[in-house]
């Protein structure tokens, strides 16, 4: 496959992926703990690297897991214990982070893990760095984290498909009827941690977060059901990645920052244009109706 | 005749505050109570922790003489319409079949016969035309009536319903008020928490009186009276000069 064909391929592998798991975030109003998510995975890459003395992606999605959940876990105790919601999670993310720094600059300064790498990452130099695992042939170990990532995530969803959709919209009626809500969400938790791992390599933290929220914003604005927002995600997270890539051809610039800036070009469209959640459709709307009346 | 609900020394504590204070009733077979008392009573707080929604730092519940565990589906809960996001993007019937997401079990979707059924509930409460329509386009009644049309799906013998009056039209408050006595003649159980005294006698059979502590519970006739309304609205005057107008109209 040709070095184009990689590109686009796992930027859109990680543009489904991101853009489905994100969905749930939206529903839930918790886009600003994907924000914490993505920067707190540092420290789980940085630990595990540190553990296992190995830049083994397996090690880095377990250590980012975890810690992503240690994430969630510590936004929940804050939040119970009396502390806004959203100060827990500045607070509980910039120390995770803060630590995963120190440690980078510590004990891991002369490998090949770098604080710009981690926050910027770069999608072109993926389709090189290859493995071979078993009887497939060479492949790039973004392709097979991301392919393992996004099974995760469809599987995942497929069987708790209705427990993720009653909790993100009414959790404690979920709870009164007996779906483990605390589970359900340290499940949902555990797959964003993952998905951002995986994403990592390509288009690194900060631009992930574009990757999660704007695809599924999107299509919050399209659609009235909720297995519709899922599969217009998805399609929104390619195309962002697909476009963006020849974007950045075509102006030689970061692939990733393009494929990021194309979400949120994507996304202005849809909030202006969108035929009934638009703001022009809005704005028409009440005109219609405060001339209308008069008639 | 075993009672459906028997509540011994509750207590709910924020921090140090407590929010329920030793409560003690017992509810009789197929009534329809009311939970009636001021603002920060703890009346909503009462039915989360009868559910197990929050933690209780003493007491004990029994729901038909066994501690209440959600995977008997015998207690059904509508929550206050304004807890949910409505611009979730699901429709009147979807919202009706989570309903029967109890029933269902892990790793499987509700089938045909839920969704008919489902169905049946949304024309119970007069929605059925409604079933396609997303949750936002419904108007504050229309939402009410959707949360109890999913009660019903939940097939239970006892529900708690918190302030499903709040912020409804006429026509909804009449429809609701049909479907609970509809309950009733069924045999089923209804806590209703309920916020406008002059209605209380029309509408209950049984009341708890409610204020941090349960200042009494029984039918009604006998329990709402001015000298227990007086001791659960305490100093708070508006409420007891209605109260008392209320009273001696009846």
């Amino acid at each position: 496959m040709s070095y184009e064909a990689w590109i686009i391929l796992i930027g859109s592998m990680a543009g489904i992926t991101c853009g489905i798991t994100g969905c749930f975030l939206i529903l839930r109003k918790l886009s600003m703990l994907a924000d914490a998510i993505s920067h707190t995975v540092l420290l789980g890459i940085v630990l595990a690297f540190l553990i296992s003395q190995s830049m083994n992606g397996i090690y880095m999605l377990i250590g980012a897991a975890v810690v992503g959940l240690l994430t969630v876990v510590f936004v929940q105790l804050l939040h119970s214990s009396g502390v806004q919601e959203d100060a827990s999670i500045g607070v509980v993310f910039t120390f995770l982070f803060a630590i995963g720094v120190i440690l980078i600059t510590l004990y891991a300064g002369d490998v090949h893990l770098d604080v710009d790498h981690a926050l910027m990452g770069e999608i072109a130099f993926v389709p090189w760095d290859t493995v071979q695992i078993g009887f497939l042939p060479e492949l790039p170990k973004a392709f097979l984290m991301l392919s393992a990532v996004l099974l995760i995530v469809l599987v995942i969803i497929f069987l708790f498909y209705k427990e993720l959709k009653i909790t993100s919209f009414d959790p404690a009626m979920a709870a009164a009827i007996g779906i483990p809500v605390l589970f359900i969400h340290y499940l949902l938790m555990g797959m964003v941690s993952l998905t951002t791992v995986a994403s990592f390599d390509s288009v690194g933290a900060i631009l992930v977060v574009a990757m999660l929220i704007a695809p599924g914003a999107s299509a919050y604005l399209l659609t009235d059901k909720m297995s519709v927002m899922l599969i217009l995600s998805g399609v929104f997270g390619v195309a962002a990645a697909i476009i963006g890539y020849y974007a950045a051809m075509l102006f030689n610039v970061s692939i990733s920052g393009s494929m990021a800036a194309v979400n949120g070009i994507l996304f202005a469209l849809v909030f202006f244009f969108s035929p009934t959640k638009g703001y022009l459709f809005k704005k028409f709307a009440l005109k219609k109706v405060k001339y209308g009346s008069e008639q | 005749m075993m009672n459906p609900v028997v509540v011994k020394g509750l207590t709910v504590a924020y921090q140090e505050k407590p929010v329920l204070k030793d409560i003690n009733f017992e509810v009789p077979e197929g009534k329809l109570i009311g939970i009636i008392g001021p603002n920060g009573a703890g009346k909503s707080t009462l039915i989360k922790a009868i559910l197990g929604l929050i933690p209780k730092a003493a007491g004990q519940i029994q729901i038909y003489n066994k501690p209440y565990r959600a995977k008997d589906r015998v207690v059904g809960y509508v929550p206050q319409r304004g807890s949910v996001d409505w611009d979730f993007p699901t429709n009147a019937l979807d919202v009706v079949l989570m309903g029967r997401y109890g029933h269902v079990g892990w790793f499987k979707r509700p089938g045909k016969k839920d969704e008919a059924f489902a169905l049946e509930c949304l024309r119970k409460v007069g929605m059925a035309d409604f079933a396609d329509r997303q949750i936002s386009q419904l108007s504050g009644g229309q939402q009410q009536r959707v949360f109890l049309a999913r009660a019903l799906a939940q097939e239970a013998k006892v529900y708690f319903m918190d302030e499903p009056f709040v912020g409804v039209d006429a026509a909804t408050e009449r429809a609701i008020i049909d479907l609970l006595n509809e309950l009733k003649e069924q045999g089923k159980t209804v806590l209703v928490v309920h916020h406008d005294l002059q209605t209380v006698k029309e509408y209950f059979d049984h009341v708890l009186l409610l204020n941090v502590e349960a200042i009494a519970s029984g039918p009604t006739e006998s329990t709402f009276t001015m000298e227990n309304l007086h001791q659960t609205y305490g100093g708070k005057l508006a409420f007891l000069e209605k109260g008392q107008m209320i009273a001696e109209q009846k």
